[in-house]
């Protein structure tokens, strides 16, 4: 038999399990959304070539372990015929995971599914000098816990007051977690520097007296693994998608050109300089 | 409330979300369209979610007002059957 190479086995998704010849198979999953056709696949194939189940990872991901080392080939075309493609590891982009955003939750800022597809299509396996993690959530609550991730996407929205159709009725200043929000004279009044864009206000008005656009605040450099870090926010504001993927691709560009072999983003950062991160990334939020 | 001709009121301060909600949907479903509800709600929760859920049942927010006693009064017309 032809010597195995493993290298390629995991770029593929094919992760080698402590059991000899056997695989754990990772699938690609975007925003922790699967099809029904792609599930009934996905149990076949782990009824016929694995152990009859599953394993569903930290990061939205499906993984039919017990994989035999003969059958892989067979079973990445019997998975295709599903429309389930092999997922990734190793040093590269990985499962974009997201929330399901303003599509399905109430609290929802922005179309988080969306956007996943979307960073997939744009870096998903994209060779990097270490892993590279994205997660988007639609809102304050974080419920994706943008902040683990190498760049982290967070839906907020720009708000901006209404007075033809506000009643004056007080709810949006208390609901208001940031005491942003102050009522004088029957104005409404925002502190656009405490406000932090959760929306909350605009979620609760009972007579839709917000302007409110879909808006995003991304943190760089969350790692959740050997080491622990936040990512920062390092930026204003980005309101428009055409910003966002702006920044997004300064972002990975600044990861691919700076790290070293084995260096997660955070360690970049740190040693290149925040400063010089936000210089990248300043002007490519100004286009 | 003189500005408003209220045709009926309901008391949902005895109550907790959600029922707070049901109780006041309840209440103008018994009302006829155009008909004015007057309903009295507490503090925090209530006051938070209730005037926005009955918008979005389709009915008008007309106003809401702060009383002595720490609860609040919410004022709606009834829109549709």
């Amino acid at each position: 038999m032809a010597e195995v190479d493993y290298g390629t086995l995991k770029k593929g998704g094919f992760m080698r399990q402590k059991q000899k010849d056997n695989f754990s198979l990772r699938l690609a999953v975007v925003g922790g959304t699967l099809t029904a056709e792609n599930l009934k696949k996905i149990a076949e194939v782990a009824e016929k070539y694995g152990d009859g189940y599953v394993h569903l990872t930290s990061r939205q991901g499906v993984e039919i372990p017990f994989i035999k080392l003969n059958d892989i080939e067979e079973v990445k075309d019997s998975l295709a015929e599903g429309g389930c493609k092999p997922g990734v590891c190793g040093p590269r982009v990985r499962t974009v995971t997201a929330c399901q955003g303003s599509q399905i939750c109430p609290s929802g800022n922005i179309d988080t599914t969306d956007i996943a597809n979307k960073l997939n299509a744009r870096y998903f396996g994209r060779e990097l000098p270490h892993k590279f993690k994205f997660g988007v959530t639609g809102c304050q609550n974080n419920c994706l816990k943008a902040e683990e991730n190498d760049v982290g996407i967070k839906g907020a929205l720009d708000v901006k007051w209404k007075q033809e159709a506000c009643i004056n009725c007080g709810v949006c200043a208390k609901v208001c977690r940031e005491d942003a929000i102050a009522i004088e004279d029957g104005k409404v009044n925002v502190d656009y520097d405490k406000c932090n864009y959760c929306g909350r206000c605009v979620k609760s008005c009972p007579t839709d007296a917000w302007d409110a656009k879909s808006a995003y605040i991304v943190s760089f450099g969350g790692t959740f693994g050997n080491a622990i870090s936040k990512g920062e926010d390092l930026l204003p504001l980005i309101t428009t998608e055409e910003q966002l993927f702006r920044v997004t691709d300064a972002a990975i560009q600044f990861f691919a050109d700076n790290a070293k072999p084995s260096e997660r983003f955070k360690f970049t950062i740190d040693r290149v300089g925040k400063d010089k991160l936000q210089e990248v990334l300043k002007e490519a939020y100004d286009g | 409330m003189a500005e408003f001709n209220i045709d009926e009121t309901v008391d949902i301060t005895d109550v907790v979300c959600p029922v707070t909600f049901v109780k006041a949907k309840v209440a103008l479903e018994e009302l006829d369209d155009g008909q004015i509800l007057s309903i009295r709600l507490n503090d925090g929760e209530p006051v938070q979610n209730v005037p926005r859920s009955i918008k979005e049942e389709g009915h008008q927010v007309l106003k809401l007002s702060a009383n002595e006693d720490g609860t609040y009064t919410l004022i709606v017309k009834k829109v549709g059957d």
